[in-house]
């Protein structure tokens, strides 16, 4: 459904900095009416900021604006609010979902746009007091339900729907402006099921034929090949490819995600985990963690190894060890050297001997306001009672200083923690040293086994290869098993000995590190080798 | 994603958690009734009597909880607007209704002003809306008392010597309201089966609920039950969050001073300073009492919350004299349970927040099992 002509949307020489950190650079393309266009990366490949770019978010210009020009209908536009774009009929349906739960579907679709009737009293005292015309309203959102193709009643509630419907009231929404040109769907099939996401899949055809333009953000990417027209590839805030869909296939487009040839060093170790034994091993795990839940993962950890756990934000990689401590509701068997550990009982997972590097440093990892010797201390402090001195045979138990102080410069010292003493406040310090406070913390404890997430988040790259350096050197001198959690695979691939990736809540994949990273990708959007080969069949 | 099934105990148990306070209010009043030995007849007057008092006050409640913005501490300010109309109306000696009217008219402006000014505060204070309404309460308060107890007199001129404190300046601690005693109530007064019933005042309280329900229809209603729920999608949708949170607290305030001046027509007697810091919290407990939430609540929690509550007024001097011949027992039942079921409500609050996120758990969980069980 491609017409030629002039463009509806072209954006020329894109370019975003966000405090010199170049996250965009010379992004050209153009979209025509009814055109469905893909757009797929990475994590961090800039998809994000070019679509707030496009919607002229508070963000973009409170950080300095971009450069390059969007041009809409040939005109040359900057919008300045979210607003101004959707005045100009650009509709954006976002990942998370922005309804009111105690409004009906029609509710939602028509929010602060609702037919009104006047009344005597709303001629007196302004149009706020109109009154709402609700048969109106009914015909209105049942329309726009209607050219999304879909069965949805408009009067159920938001928070009684499946999450599908959810989604399909999202985007009905968006149809219900008459003036709507350009749709921009952020990941809608993430939450459905097959059968909807079928459904919404032919629902975006209906909406192309009707000539309005579509933007479709997705990691699944053999829907993205069957519905678009074109499919963009961005990686590290570029256009990696802008192609035509027919003939593409999964593999080829994983490789351009992923695709960073660039030479980093990968594990060369050899670890044979099949002789040693299970030291971890989680059952039918899930867990209720916002934004990134585990559905069902089952995962046997040997003894001694280091294991990768990969996948891309909100699938839930950082649900497995924040779940399996308990810091979210969590369900399934976890058996530890043998032992079941009790769900939902931080205390419990601690006990026995194992640790957590979270990757919310700032929330749960660290008491920024105090010292850092304290922090060091105070994880093995309150649950092995080290560093305390007994008084009146052990009535009373105070603080053992100078034992804190001899902790803190150890860890200071292996971990190259750049500070003025072990009495500095840890909120003085950077995010890399916080981030080995972080590790020297768990370290302190002595744990059999450490779940590091996201240990290099937000840490310069001298910083980076220090942190893992120490983290292997703990892993080899002392023999800790350690399950490293990360969004990015070269980091896996240079540290862990096995590479899980986890995709939808589930366990997608284990590789060794040293598999092409074409293969990585393709378990990061759901595929799988095999699924391919069934769907040729198919064709 | 299916509906957790509940097995019958869990339902029933949700059942009586929902209502828990009812439910409490309800057995105390049942043993207190049996105790109070008073007669069916006595005991319906004076329901009827409260319920025409007390109910305009807790209607005014039920806006800023449909804005999200929780149980209005701060209508005390309106009670306070209320009370400053009625000090003028008896100085002037109008009388009746127009004095009624006059005392609701100069209350407006007030409540509208100081409501403006709590709403401003409110919305710098968000998600604290409870505690801040109440604080700025006793603030108020205090601007209240500079101004009836010393401005009243030498700034504010006051001449009926009946009103002025002897020492010639400020406001008496009580004010006989004689002028406007029942105005309302005694108009169009009928006897239904022995009881008199103030007709009149009920069908003000009855305009008032058609008021509340077509406001719920009307644009504004609807932009602050979408305000209510979530602050930000509100916003995304170009709604003016602030203004209406504002706007929502304004209408609670006049409508609590109109309140005010309903329930004093009644009483008959001004307690200077003290009748309006009590009527906010009694007020509130009776809203909760009658099944209403932090973030729920609707017209008939406040009719089955002011019969429950007040009928634990009526017996339990009665009850306490009879059971441990103190009467005094009724007067400290009073200030305890209010407390009590404010107290009881923000937990049960607190906890159906936290319960309703690991609801999500369960589910969760369920869905996993039927997996299991579909692919065997």
């Amino acid at each position: 459904m491609k017409s030629s002509g002039a463009p509806l949307l072209e954006m020329r020489n894109i370019s975003k900095d966000f405090y010199g950190n170049q996250v965009l650079a010379d992004i050209n393309f153009a979209i025509q009416p009814g055109e469905i266009l893909g757009l797929v990366g990475e994590n961090g490949a800039g998809k994000t900021t070019l679509v707030k770019i496009l919607f002229g978010m508070e963000e973009i210009h409170q950080t300095g604006g971009y450069g390059g020009e969007v041009f809409l209908n040939g005109k040359r536009v900057r919008y300045t609010t979210p607003f101004d774009a959707l005045a100009d009929g650009i509709g954006m349906v976002h990942q998370e979902f922005s309804l009111l739960p105690d409004f009906t579907a029609s509710e939602n679709i028509l929010l602060n746009r609702e037919p009104k009737n006047r009344t005597l009293v709303s001629e007196v005292f302004g149009d706020r007091l109109d009154r709402i015309d609700r048969k109106e309203m009914r015909e209105r959102s049942q329309r726009a339900i209607a050219k999304l193709g879909v069965d949805l009643d408009g009067e159920m509630l938001v928070s009684e729907m499946p999450v599908g419907y959810k989604q399909f009231t999202e985007i009905a929404r968006e149809l219900s402006k008459d003036e709507i040109k350009l749709l921009v769907l952020d990941e809608p099939t993430a939450v459905l099921t097959e059968r909807e996401a079928d459904i919404l899949l032919s629902a975006m055809r209906n909406l192309a034929a009707e000539g309005i333009a579509i933007i479709f953000i997705s990691h699944r990417l053999q829907e993205v090949i069957d519905v678009c027209d074109t499919v963009m590839v961005m990686r590290d805030g570029v256009i990696v490819q802008n192609v035509p869909s027919t003939d593409l296939t999964i593999h080829e487009v994983a490789k351009w995600m992923v695709g960073r040839e660039v030479g980093q060093k990968i594990v060369d170790r050899n670890f044979s985990y099949e002789e040693k034994p299970v030291i971890l091993s989680l059952k039918n795990l899930w867990v209720d963690m916002p934004g990134e839940t585990v559905k069902d993962v089952s995962l046997d950890i040997y003894k001694g190894e280091i294991l990768g756990i990969g996948g891309l934000a909100g699938q839930g990689k950082l649900g497995i060890p924040n779940g399996a401590m308990g810091l979210f509701p969590a369900g399934g068997e976890v058996i530890f050297e043998g032992e079941t550990i009790p769900l939902n009982q931080p205390r419990q997972f601690l006990n026995a001997g194992m640790a957590f590097v979270s990757e919310d440093r700032r929330g749960v990892g660290l008491l920024l306001d105090e010292p850092l010797d304290w922090n060091i201390a105070f994880t093995a402090m309150q649950i092995q009672d080290k560093y305390l001195k007994k008084l009146l045979g052990g009535l009373i138990s105070w603080r053992n200083e100078k034992e804190i102080e001899a902790v803190a410069r150890k860890y200071i010292e292996a971990l190259d923690i750049k500070c003025t003493g072990t009495k500095q406040i840890t909120k003085e310090l950077s995010g890399g040293n916080q981030q080995k406070i972080c590790l020297g913390k768990a370290f302190a404890v002595e744990p059999k086994l450490l779940f590091v997430s996201e240990p290099t988040r937000g840490i310069d790259i001298g910083a980076k290869s220090l942190v893992l350096d120490t983290i292997r050197h703990y892993n080899e001198e002392l023999g800790v098993t350690i399950v490293m959690i990360s969004s990015e695979l070269e980091e896996l691939r240079s540290v862990c000995d096995r590479i899980a990736i986890i995709t939808n809540g589930k366990v997608a994949g284990i590789l060794p590190p040293k598999t092409d990273a074409a293969h990585f990708g393709v378990l990061m959007v759901g595929g799988s080798p095999l699924e391919e080969e069934r769907r040729d069949e198919r064709d | 994603m299916s509906e957790l099934r509940e097995t019958k105990g869990e339902k029933f148990f949700n059942i009586i958690e929902k209502n828990a306070v009812s439910i409490l209010f309800l057995i105390i009043c049942a043993v207190g009734i049996a105790f109070s030995g008073y007669s069916l007849g006595y005991l319906g007057q004076e329901i009827i009597t409260r319920v025409a008092r007390n109910s305009f006050l807790i209607i005014s409640l039920l806006i800023p909880i449909m804005a999200g913005m929780g149980l209005n501490f701060g209508m005390t300010l309106g009670a306070m607007a209320g009370q400053i109309g009625l000090i003028f109306i008896s100085d002037w000696g109008i009388a009746g209704i127009p004095g009624m009217v006059l005392a609701m008219i100069i209350s407006t402006p007030i409540s509208a002003l100081l409501g403006w000014l709590c709403g401003k505060i409110l919305n710098m204070a968000k998600g604290r809306e409870m505690v801040t309404s109440y604080i700025i309460g006793f603030f108020i308060n205090g601007i209240y008392q500079l101004i009836v107890l010393y401005g009243m007199g030498p700034v504010i001129p006051i001449k009926d010597p009946a009103l002025v404190l002897p020492r010639g300046y400020g406001i008496r601690n009580t004010v006989n309201l004689i002028g406007i005693r029942r105005a309302l109530d005694d108009v169009l007064a009928i006897r239904v089966f022995g009881l008199s019933v103030p007709l009149m005042t009920f069908i003000v309280i009855a305009l008032l609920c058609l008021f509340m329900v077509w406001f719920k229809k009307s644009k504004l209603g609807q932009d602050m039950r979408a305000v209510g729920q979530d602050m930000e999608v509100a916003r995304a949708a170009g709604i003016r969050v602030e203004h209406t949170r504002i706007v929502s607290i304004v209408i609670s305030t006049i409508l609590a001073g109109y309140g005010m001046i309903i329930y004093l027509q009644n009483m008959g007697t001004l307690n200077t300073y003290n009748s309006h810091m009590q009527i906010g919290m009694f007020s509130i407990a009776a809203l909760l009492v009658g099944g209403a939430s932090v973030n729920r609540a609707s017209i008939g929690n406040v009719f089955l919350g002011v019969t429950l509550f007040h009928l634990m007024f009526i017996v339990s001097p009665m009850a306490g004299k009879n059971l441990i011949g103190q009467a005094q027992l009724g007067e400290f039942f009073r200030v305890f349970v209010s407390y009590g079921v404010i107290t009881l409500a923000l937990v049960l609050y607190e906890i159906r927040k936290r319960r309703s996120r690991t609801r999500a758990g369960r589910l969760l969980a369920q869905d996993q099992l039927d997996a299991i069980k579909e692919e065997q």
